[in-house]
């Protein structure tokens, strides 16, 4: 067959490398990925770059500077598909913390000479810039996740990336509910599934690196953690993580946040 | 399969505690893959099994909404305790299941079909509530227009040794269901675990061909009158210690009369939609099918994994799910449960095992919802009067 294969582009802006690693991670299905794909522009891979158009671009890092404000536009330009990577590309990351307060105090305390940072206010996700073909979640990826919205796109279907919660994950691999079974809050009722529920099957609560479910009840579950003897305080930081301002996240941490802010 | 008891003489039998291991021996002999409850993880799940040394011997648990804690009890109870997050379903509808591949072969393709040979389980340790479980899904599967080939070749040649509670849980409710706490039917061995002074023994009823001829293998004789006695009392006391109750009284056309009740909105803010409810019930069937492909595109793979009615996709069509509220899955779920179920397969879809109040995380309670919905409905009627 002389098909043409087709052209990946992997991106990166404001993020810590972990989701393009994953795809580097895929080490038995790598030369796979290479033999039905052509791997044009990954430079955490490889220094040889083929010019775009691409046919599927791997987004990841959330939007943080002017200048990537404008690069992301150009790569949009450039790529038929646009897939984004990862909690931050997804929501704007850990570092959307920064959208809770000033960025200007951060840059006073960080830098010695702050009139050298040219940043914005908030860091935002890919697709408050521009449209986004499919978003993966998580802190970082789950790399069969990866393959399957890889080998989903090569196939011409919609990937298998359920968005119930994560208690489905635990319970299809039959592990027993921290929560329920040790008193281990967790925050997988209301995290969307595809990390495999790796953490409560290491007796740990979830951390909601996926960010929220299809329809999380933040209210009802921040409730029972109170009974389980969390503070308000503690939810609203478990709430503003890694998924800090994908809405229902970030409206759940503030109301916790208020509420802690109410009794002091 | 295990058939009806009632063709069977009801003698009942005697296996001193010391010899239960040889059950254990004669079934894997009979080329039996032995599962059942095992201490894992801070509960008793369903685990494999290979002597009487992997039960819990000596744990119990305490539940209550949303609350499951493994305890140590004060004697060496073999079975005492009651249900836990596992359910025999994961044995007979495994949770994730391959169902077949294609593998591309020049133009066409070739279908590889998954192999049908039965695994031989033999389930120790089943209560009745769960007995009236396998029952209702045996309906589901394998009892309709459409059997379900799959769940066949799990379901026959499995034997089946039922445990009569010695106790109830926190969230039990069999009695209610009228399920249980003993096992009428649908066993190949039933076992009821007694405990006096010194002596530890387990009457045993045979519930089939295949549970007498395994029995025929093991020590035991013939229980005496006051071992019968005993018995008998056991499941009598558990049958006054279940820590819920549910009203069934014409449970269908009360869900039918009350669509709008206010209830569902008060559940619903505080359902989670996570799913768990139906995962740990025992009755609970639904299955989605997702269809992958590999990067190369030569091979595709179709999976069957449990779904369930609490998801938006479940209820996807084209356009956006049908069920868009909590409010309208919740009532889907418990209406089905415990009225729609009724007239689809002529049953309750409920067994009172009492899983789903203690595995829910923030311990939403069916038989309190029940009532909530009955005692203002009958509220309603008295103010109208």
């Amino acid at each position: 067959m002389a098909k043409r294969k087709p052209k990946l582009a992997v991106w990166k802006f404001a993020s810590c490398d972990g989701c393009q690693l994953s795809l580097l991670d895929c080490e038995d299905e790598l030369m796979a990925v290479a033999d039905t794909v052509e791997i044009a522009n990954f430079l955490e891979a490889s220094r040889r770059v083929t010019k775009g158009p691409y046919d599927l671009s791997l987004v990841e890092g959330s939007i943080t500077t002017p200048h990537d404000a404008e690069r992301i536009r150009q790569v949009r330009r450039l790529s038929k598909y646009l897939v984004t990577i990862g909690a931050c590309a997804t929501s704007g990351g850990i570092q959307a913390l920064r959208n809770f307060k000033d960025v200007k105090d951060f840059i006073r305390i960080v830098y010695a000479t702050p009139d050298y940072i040219s940043t914005l206010d908030k860091s935002t996700a890919i697709s408050e810039h521009v449209k986004v073909d499919f978003e993966l979640r998580g802190c970082p990826i789950n790399k069969r996740q990866l393959l399957e919205v890889i080998s989903a796109f090569l196939g011409g279907r919609r990937p298998n990336t359920p968005a119930h919660s994560v208690c489905v994950e635990c319970k299809l691999r039959g592990t027993v509910c921290v929560m329920v079974a040790h008193g281990t809050p967790c925050l997988g009722p209301v995290t969307h599934a595809g990390c495999g529920a790796i953490c409560p099957a290491y007796a740990r609560g979830c951390y909601g690196c996926f960010g929220p479910m299809e329809t999380p009840n933040t209210a009802s579950l921040s409730d029972w953690l109170i009974g389980l003897g969390a503070s308000e305080g503690e939810i609203a930081r478990t709430f503003h993580g890694f998924n800090a301002w994908a809405d229902e996240f970030r409206q759940a941490g503030d109301l916790n946040e208020k509420k802690q802010d109410d009794q002091s | 399969m295990a058939e009806e008891s009632n063709n069977l003489p009801s003698v009942t039998y005697t296996l001193e505690r010391e010899h239960l291991h040889q059950l254990f021996d004669v079934l894997t002999g009979k080329g039996y893959r032995l599962l059942g409850p095992a201490v894992r993880d801070g509960a008793i799940v369903y685990d494999e099994l290979t002597a009487p040394s992997d039960l819990p011997v000596g744990w119990t648990d305490e539940q209550d909404g949303g609350r499951y804690r493994l305890k140590k009890r004060a004697d060496d109870a073999v079975f005492g305790f009651v249900v836990g997050p596992h359910s025999w379903k994961k044995f007979l509808h495994p949770p994730a299941l391959r169902l077949w591949q294609l593998r591309r072969e020049g133009d066409g393709f070739t279908v590889i079909q998954e192999e049908a040979e039965s695994p031989k389980y033999a389930f120790i340790g089943v209560r009745a509530c769960e007995l009236h479980a396998i029952a209702i899904q045996d309906k589901v599967f394998l009892e309709s227009k459409y059997i379900d080939p799959m769940y066949k070749i799990r379901r026959e040649g499995c034997f089946i040794v039922a445990v009569n509670c010695g106790q109830a849980g926190g969230t039990c409710f069999c009695v209610s269901m009228n399920t249980g706490p003993r096992a009428t039917s649908g066993f190949d061995l039933a076992l009821t675990e007694a405990m006096e002074g010194e002596r530890h023994y387990f009457v045993v009823e045979v519930g089939s061909p295949a549970g007498a001829d395994a029995l025929s293998e093991i020590s035991h004789r013939e229980s005496q009158a006051d071992e019968e006695t005993t018995a008998e009392r056991i499941v009598a006391d558990t049958a006054r210690q279940m820590g819920r109750e549910m009203d069934a009284t014409g449970i269908k056309e009360l869900l039918y009369r009350n669509y709008e009740h206010p209830r569902w909105n008060d559940v619903a803010s505080r359902c989670l939609t996570c799913a768990n409810c139906t995962m740990v019930c025992p009755t609970c069937f639904c299955a989605t099918v997702e269809d992958v492909t590999d990067l190369a595109g030569d091979t595709a793979e179709r999976w069957r994994k449990w779904d369930s009615c609490f998801t938006l996709d479940f209820s996807y069509v084209h356009g956006g799910s049908v069920r868009a509220t909590t409010k309208d899955r919740y009532r889907q779920w418990m209406t089905h449960k415990l009225a729609t179920w009724f007239d689809q397969f002529g049953s309750s879809g409920c067994v009172g095992c009492g899983r789903c109040i203690t595995w829910c995380p923030v311990a939403i309670d069916i038989t309190e919802e029940v009532r909530a919905i009955r005692e203002t409905e009958s509220k309603k009627d008295s103010a109208g009067d």
